[in-house]
């Protein structure tokens, strides 16, 4: 065996992340209040050189480092751009938002950093511990984040919320993995596959142990029924922070989840198969129903967004040792659930940003006063609801081949079922936006009423306008000719079931 | 010209979305300048439908126009395959006719006119698509992509409805024939992957319904498969081609629908759920479908009466067409339910005829809302005197709906019901009643809104426009034309129907 510390240098990205972290808490001493969005320059500059970085040094790379506690492979290479690009995309769209409403704005950046290197190690760790560690990082800087406004008391009730529910479900998290090692013996995933394909049957304590995981990992997803968590603090959290816990934490966690579950657990599918895919319906359909009675467009987004994670668990649920389309299908549809969250979200931040309102008849007309940004809004919301010509429709159409190929199409069939449900209340919001009475029609042809939303700002910041035009591009290419995002989705699950 | 029949379906499909995107980046308020320019994608996609019916060669059969892109690699491996028969050529040029008339009568649409012919002509990729494609994935995105801007084409630009005893608003009509639709085409998925797994199970996981087909003649796939997939196919389709119980939406869709948007509706849009259970029911699941043609001929009866006995009984002009589609739709259901060669022949043709006689009408219905401003056809009178031209032209397309001799409704009814007759007795006479319901409406609708003494409230009003009357006058001589020699179509017709399993 090398040396534990022989190939270090594969872990630059990950150090050149803590350093850009901290650099840009020690520049926020000397940079003057007025200019803190500096600080966000820098941030993304520097995102921006780690990707070129990551690409140059770990393309084609497949190695383990510390004896095996991180893989440096095609996975981790995947989900590290993907973060990293995310972080980009957030960091563009807060800088406006934490310049108008938020106090401390250069720990703010900082804070995003070290939560997408919590994000990097948990998609390569290929052990228990350090994945809980990693994901203890990604979870303390959200805990932080969604308590930001901390003059506003929903901010601060977000945070406490979120804390006591991340502290206990951590817990249950530690508590599965201890029962594991305590029946197994070892706490890397490729010594669990190993042994759980040597014991054959699984021993009831080995049972609660995955069980225990799986809960752990439940109350990070917003799984139901954990995820009475996940309103609240969508609701209370800083308008990027939102938008962040929904796509980024939803990603690591789902990076873990795959890791593990194909790397560590996949003997034992037979034992958890079942379970993850009632889980799976049920959060799909209590997501989807209770959405239905929203008014707030942030806690329509949440249960919209346990909806969108019960759908992708099905993914999980379908995980096969002979066959990469179910992982490919739940990386297939991070991409375009990430690029549709991010298009609307960047949508709804910039109309909080111009009006301060977050009800969803505050939305009424705006695609008379505002056509493009009622127009990319109408369209992510769309594709959340799986039309087609938008990511939505592919990524769905994907994952539920995938389920269909490994014999689950019940679930398949409520998942297409779960989709019908939530457009209807995505047709609620574009509705608003669009549909208008006839008289109102008339008033608005005479050019008698223009519909302005009210604020100091009335358009859309050229910064906002940036992520918003990516994220567009991103969900018609996806929508429309996936096959260059499937080869690296590909590459990425071979790296994770390397039987086939 | 062989170079160009390689690329005529790729370039029929995309030229409308082409013309969408480049519309999209025209300036908002140039009204008419958004219209030329629909116009002239429109009427390109109306040549190369022509061009297409017109090279179809019917001696030969089979598909033809074939093409095939790889779209996505194993292990998926999907692939955009095109190809139509003469039932696909026969609906490409019906949306082609269509959709160019739709776009030539929508010159009034002044709130936000770009943006409603970016969907208008988007609803015209989906359409096209639907019918050349020869892949399961593609058909169910181009299905989609059809029903897609139904929901703001409705909703932004429609009308609410306020006669008498009931008020409508629009949305309500947008969203339910919206979540209706979505609703069928989740049956049609599901469906889809079940066929996916079928076939997977038989050693090729492929959604070539070219493959697909060969599956099912081969008998790979089981007949208690099959029973089970092709209801799912039967209703998901069966939702967007009206069928009965589940037609609620189309009534109130076509009635809140702006006149270029029910025309298409009506004309195009339904004929996609008749063709999706021809295409895909009858050819995948053939034993399935055969099982399966009792119950659809039941329901198709069910239509045509129902349809027939619920228009009678309104007084809206657009519920009164509105209901009778549902009812001729009817007639296209029991036709494929024949199974047999004339009466399924019939059913295509009917798709055909239907399309253009409900476009005529709800053409002719906007052309009087406009000058009226109502609908209700109490309050219209005696308008033959003030519109002469569109009244003419209506007394045409209600004969031709209720079947006259020489006209094109004709020829296919009565072609369903000598299928019908062959097979199911009882119910073509049933339906044969209903041909005469038809009578019954059609004729109360032009007595009390085209005859008698002109109301005083219309002595201003002009006739129909020259684009108007051009459309409507064109539509009329294909009326004419299919009624008097209906050879052309058939031989395309029988061509493809005799190449149906189970016919």
């Amino acid at each position: 065996m090398p040396g534990l510390t022989a190939n270090l240098q594969l872990l630059t990205p990950e150090f050149a992340l803590a350093g850009l972290a901290l650099l840009v808490l020690a520049v926020d001493l000397v940079v003057p209040q007025n200019r803190k969005n500096l600080l966000g320059w820098l941030s993304i500059a520097g995102l921006l050189g780690l990707i070129a970085l990551s690409l140059k040094m770990l393309w084609g790379e497949n190695e383990t480092l510390y004896g095996g506690l991180l893989a440096v492979d095609a996975f981790s290479l995947f989900f590290k751009i993907f973060f990293l690009g995310l972080g980009i995309f957030i960091i563009l769209s807060s800088m406006d938002y934490v310049e108008k409403n938020l106090t401390s704005r250069g720990e703010f950046y900082g804070l995003i950093l070290f939560s997408i290197l919590g994000m990097n190690v948990m998609a390569q760790s290929r052990e228990l511990l350090t994945a809980y560690i990693s994901l203890e990082l990604l979870s303390f800087c959200l805990y932080v984040l969604a308590a930001y406004a901390r003059n506003e008391a929903k901010s601060n009730e977000a945070g406490l919320k979120y804390i006591i529910i991340g502290a206990f479900s951590s817990a249950v998290l530690l508590y599965g993995v201890s029962m594991v090692y305590s029946t197994l013996g070892v706490t890397q995933f490729a010594s669990i596959s190993a042994a759980l394909a040597n014991t054959g049957d699984v021993s009831p304590a080995l049972w609660v142990g995955m069980a225990l995981i799986l809960v752990g990992l439940g109350f990070k997803l917003a799984a139901v029924p954990f995820h009475m968590w996940a309103p609240d603090v969508y609701e209370g959290a800083p308008f990027p922070v939102t938008a962040y816990l929904a796509i980024g934490s939803k990603a690591a966690a789902f990076a873990l989840v795959l890791r593990l579950f194909s790397e560590g657990f996949l003997p034992a599918a037979d034992q958890w198969r079942i379970v993850v895919a009632v889980m799976a319906a049920i959060t799909m359909l209590t997501g989807n129903l209770v959405a239905l009675a929203q008014h707030n467009i942030k806690r329509l987004m949440a249960y919209s967004s346990v909806g969108q994670v019960g759908i992708i668990l099905t993914g999980v649920a379908a995980l096969s040792a002979d066959s990469i389309l179910p992982a490919s299908g739940v990386m297939l549809y991070l991409v375009g659930y990430s690029l549709t969250n991010m298009l609307v979200f960047a949508g709804l931040i910039s109309f909080f940003n111009m009006t301060g309102r977050e009800d969803i008849s505050a939305f009424r007309g705006l695609a008379d006063g505002q056509p493009f940004l009622a127009a990319t809004i109408a369209i992510g919301l769309f594709s959340l609801g799986g039309m087609p010509i938008f990511a939505g429709f592919t990524i769905k159409f994907y994952l539920f081949t995938a389920l269909a190929s490994q014999g689950l199409l019940w679930l398949a069939g409520l998942a297409i079922f779960s989709s019908l449900i939530s457009l209807y209340y995505y047709l609620q919001v574009i509705r608003q936006m669009y549909i208008r009475p006839v008289e109102e029609v008339a008033e608005a042809i005479a050019g008698e009423e223009v519909y302005i939303p009210t604020g100091p700002e009335v358009s859309t910041s050229p910064l906002i306008l940036m992520v918003q035009s990516v994220s567009l591009v991103g969900v018609f290419w996806v929508g429309v000719y996936p096959a260059p995002f499937l080869a690296v989705i590909d590459a990425a699950s071979h790296a994770i079931l390397p039987g086939l | 010209m062989e170079n160009f029949d390689q690329i005529a379906l790729a370039l029929i499909i995309f030229v409308p979305l082409a013309g969408a995107i480049a519309a999209m980046f025209m300036p908002a308020d140039r009204q008419k300048d958004v219209w030329y320019f629909a116009i002239v994608v429109a009427g390109l996609c109306f040549a190369l439908s022509l061009y297409i019916f017109l090279r179809y060669d019917y001696g030969a059969g089979g598909f033809q126009f074939q093409d095939s892109y790889l779209w996505l690699p194993a292990p998926l491996d999907i692939n955009l395959s095109l190809g139509i028969d003469g039932i696909s050529a026969l609906l490409i040029l019906l949306n082609g006719i269509i959709l160019l008339g739709g776009v030539l009568v929508s010159q009034n649409i002044v709130y936000r006119p770009r943006d409603f012919f970016v969907l208008l002509l988007a609803l015209g990729t989906g359409v096209f698509g639907t019918f050349a494609v020869r892949d399961l994935f593609f058909l169910f995105f181009f299905y989609e992509l059809a029903v897609l801007p139904m929901y703001l084409l409705i909703g932004v630009w429609g009308s609410s409805t306020d006669f008498r005893t009931f008020f409508r608003a629009k949305e309500y009509a947008a969203t339910k024939l919206f979540l209706f639709l979505v609703a069928g085409s989740v049956l049609v998925w599901i469906g889809i992957l079940a066929v996916y797994m079928g076939a997977a199970e038989s050693g090729f996981p492929t959604f070539s319904m070219e493959t697909l087909g060969r599956l099912a003649e081969a008998g790979q796939l089981s007949e208690e498969f099959q029973t089970w997939v092709f209801p799912l196919f039967m209703v998901g389709f069966g939702v967007l081609a009206g069928m009965w119980p589940f037609h609620t939406w189309s009534p109130d869709g076509h009635v809140s629908a702006p006149t270029a948007v029910s025309m298409l509706h009506a004309g195009v849009l339904m004929k996609l759920g008749a063709y999706g259970i021809i295409r895909v029911g009858m050819v995948i699941v053939p034993e399935g479908a055969e099982n399966w043609m009792p119950v659809l001929i039941t329901l198709g009866t069910v239509n045509v009466l129902y349809g027939a006995v619920s228009a009678m009984s309104q007084t809206d002009l657009k519920y009164i067409i509105g209901y009778s589609s549902v009812s001729h739709m009817g007639y296209v259901l029991m036709g494929i339910a024949t199974l047999d060669r004339i009466g399924v022949g019939g059913a295509v043709l009917q798709m055909f005829s239907h399309g253009i006689m409900t476009a005529l009408m709800f053409l002719l219905v906007g052309a009087i809302y406009d000058r009226t401003h109502t609908r209700d056809i109490y309050a219209l009178k005696g308008l033959f005197s003030r519109m002469g031209v569109t009244g003419f032209f209506f007394a045409i397309a209600g004969l031709a709906s209720l079947g006259l001799p020489g006209l094109s409704g004709f020829i296919a009814e009565f072609m369903v019901f000598t299928g019908a007759f062959r097979t199911y007795l009882p119910l073509a006479i049933l339906a044969v009643i209903g041909a005469a319901l038809t009578a019954v409406y059609i004729l109360r609708l032009l007595a009390l809104t085209f005859l008698g003494e002109s109301d005083a409230r219309w002595e201003h009003l002009t006739d129909a426009s020259p684009v108007e009357k051009a459309v409507g006058g064109a539509f009329v001589l294909i009326i004419i034309f299919v009624g008097v020699w209906p050879e052309p179509l058939l031989r395309l017709i029988n061509v493809s129907v005799d190449a149906l399993p189970g016919v």
